[in-house]
């Protein structure tokens, strides 16, 4: 069953074809990967679905609704929330906050009643509060939850990029290089952070990634871009033995010279 | 220094109630700077037009001899509440006429349409009110502007007493509320947290479901209420107001909003009171202070004159954080 699916996707910059006519279903409830060298189009391909991009042709669709020209906020609405390649955390904000924005569309107004302080709204703010601190146990940032967003380090500014998109309640969940700059205990914990998102809450996530290893080991469908088309599908093993796959990471002698066989 | 003592807490007590009109202010300039990094030079037109409304409502009542079967302090808050509702729905109408439009286009355009948006406030508001009232300049009476001494020589024999308008309390309470109000909604409420979310980073929180669009809408009406507000506030002040008010008053908010770290609501509310405290004591001890040379006139080169050399050592004003260079 897809849950998302693309069809003859396209998107130019001036000369710049960035995404060229990629056609792909991401089946719901499991891991994909979108993988590719350096400019092949993969964060672009994230902006066409979260709708920061409008596509020059194609369609998407979640649940066999379009989501093309819909704005950002309303995708975000319909189900999909996103992390980013370079960490975009509302920095001056505190940790327990930047979830609770993710929250926006699930909170109560309330207006009047929070500046006069109510009791009934008060109990509703103490509500989403516990729910963000929820969120922060999950991804294992409770402890820092009253520091500055921008103050944390480096992974675990990656993971609240994670909590605040949990936050948004998705059924889609996109990470754009979850891994980057992490050290191997780090990526070890993000791993394992990753399937039990997928397993406990029934979501579908499809990363972006260049650590090869963490790929293969949880991506069950892999869809391969170079230079915005798409040049490969399959499962991890299909993936790692095809030679246009190699040739796009290695260059043509590579596959030649059977380097990586 | 006798003579500066000595007016010192009738300086002290003008300078709070100059302060809390250039606070409340200044609010419109950092939010709307906050968000859009757009200087809304046309917020000061925003102010006089509330001064505006207020008194036409104020004069109208009095016509009808509605104002006199109301309690005065039930006819203030609606006058208030009217002219609040009236210049927040002025600003969103030029936030969508004047700025949408121009969102996506250099920041220096926006401010050339902000300055377009003064004019022609300035001139509908001088056409209307000659059309009504055959002047542009308006008066009207105070609804509380009975004055009271505070006896300020009992606590010492160096200060002199001062008097105190009703009014000038009202200003200090009303503006207080004000303050407290938006400090509130803006670090607590759902729409508060959206709107500092938006000011860091915009498209990010379109991704996290919030919708940009009515954020700056709500800005531009809650910043506009304010100020239309404070402009009741000031006309029931001073008695007399001119479609020319909003300029002068606009840029020391400004100003205001500059020295507390354009962007920051608190710094634009300590700024807002340092610079009506620094300009009556400008105005009332200049002369003293320089033998004569420089008299009362020069209250405003006084002001500035803190404000430059702040920037010059802070220049991300008392309370701004240093912006980093986006790469």
């Amino acid at each position: 069953m897809a849950i998302l699916t693309v069809a003859s996707l396209k998107k130019r910059f001036g000369g710049l074809v960035a995404v060229n006519g990629v056609d792909y279903s991401f089946p719901s409830g499991e891991i994909s990967a979108v993988i590719g060298p350096n400019g092949a189009g993969k964060t672009t391909f994230f902006n066409l679905i979260t709708g920061i991009y409008v596509p020059d042709g194609g369609r998407i669709e979640l649940d066999g609704k379009s989501l093309v020209r819909v704005k950002p906020h309303v995708i975000a609405k319909l189900g999909i929330a996103r992390t980013f390649q370079n960490i975009r955390l509302f920095g001056s904000m505190s940790v327990l906050e930047n979830v609770m924005v993710g929250m926006h569309i699930h909170l109560k107004s309330g207006t009047p009643g929070t500046i006069l302080g109510w009791g009934k709204v008060r109990h509703e703010e103490q509500e989403a509060r516990r729910k963000a601190y929820r969120l922060l146990q999950y991804v294992g940032l409770e402890r820092h939850f009253n520091e500055e967003a921008s103050s944390l380090p480096y992974g675990a500014q990656r993971k609240l990029e994670v909590a605040r998109a949990l936050a948004v309640q998705p059924k889609v969940l996109l990470l754009d290089e979850p891994a980057a700059g992490m050290n191997p205990r780090e990526t070890a914990e993000l791993t394992a952070l990753i399937r039990r998102m997928q397993r406990e809450l029934e979501l579908t996530i499809i990363l972006i990634e260049h650590d090869m290893k963490l790929v293969m080991q949880l991506a069950e469908h892999i869809l391969v871009l170079d230079h915005g088309e798409k040049i490969a599908e399959g499962g991890p093993a299909a993936i790692r033995n095809n030679p246009k796959v190699i040739e796009a990471y290695l260059g043509k002698n590579a596959v030649e010279e059977g380097v990586m066989a | 220094m006798n003579d500066i003592l000595h007016t010192l807490p009738q300086v002290l007590i003008d300078g709070l109630a100059l302060g809390a009109i250039y606070a409340v202010v200044a609010l419109g300039y950092t939010m709307v700077y906050g968000i859009l990094e757009l200087i809304n030079f046309a917020h000061g037109e925003i102010f006089m037009t509330g001064a505006f409304v207020g008194t036409a409502v104020l004069l109208a009542a009095q016509g009808t001899g509605l104002a006199a079967s109301l309690p005065p302090w039930l006819f203030y808050l609606l006058i208030m509440l009217i002219a609040m509702m009236f210049t927040g729905a002025l600003g969103v109408g030029i936030e969508r006429v004047a700025y949408r439009p121009l969102r996506k286009a250099p920041k220096l355009i926006s401010l050339i349409a902000a300055f377009g948006v003064s004019f022609v406030l300035q001139d509908v508001v001088r056409f209307i009110a000659e059309l009504r009232t055959g002047n542009y300049i308006v008066s009207s009476s105070s609804l509380y502007g009975e004055r009271m001494s505070l006896p300020a020589s009992s606590i010492s024999s160096l200060f002199g007493d001062a008097t105190v308008k009703t009014n000038t309390l009202i200003i200090l309470g009303a503006a207080l509320l004000l303050m407290v109000a938006l400090d509130r909604f803006v670090n607590r409420s759902k729409w508060g947290v959206a709107m500092r979310a938006v000011a860091q980073d915009r498209e990010t929180a379109s991704l996290m479901s919030i919708n940009v669009n009515k954020v700056i809408v709500l800005t531009f009406f809650i910043g506009s209420a304010l100020g239309g507000a404070t402009g009741v506030l000031f006309a029931q002040q001073y008695g007399t107001i001119d479609p020319y008010i909003g300029f002068i008053l606009g840029m020391k908010a400004f100003t205001a909003a500059v020295l507390g770290g354009i962007g920051n609501i608190r710094g634009a509310m300590f700024g807002g009171f340092v610079i009506g405290i620094l300009e009556m004591f400008a105005s009332s001890n200049l002369g003293t202070l320089t033998g004569g040379s420089f008299g009362a006139e020069y209250k405003d080169v006084f002001a500035f004159s803190i404000l430059i050399i702040v920037l010059i050592f802070k220049p991300e004003g008392l309370f701004g954080r240093a912006v980093k260079e986006k790469v």
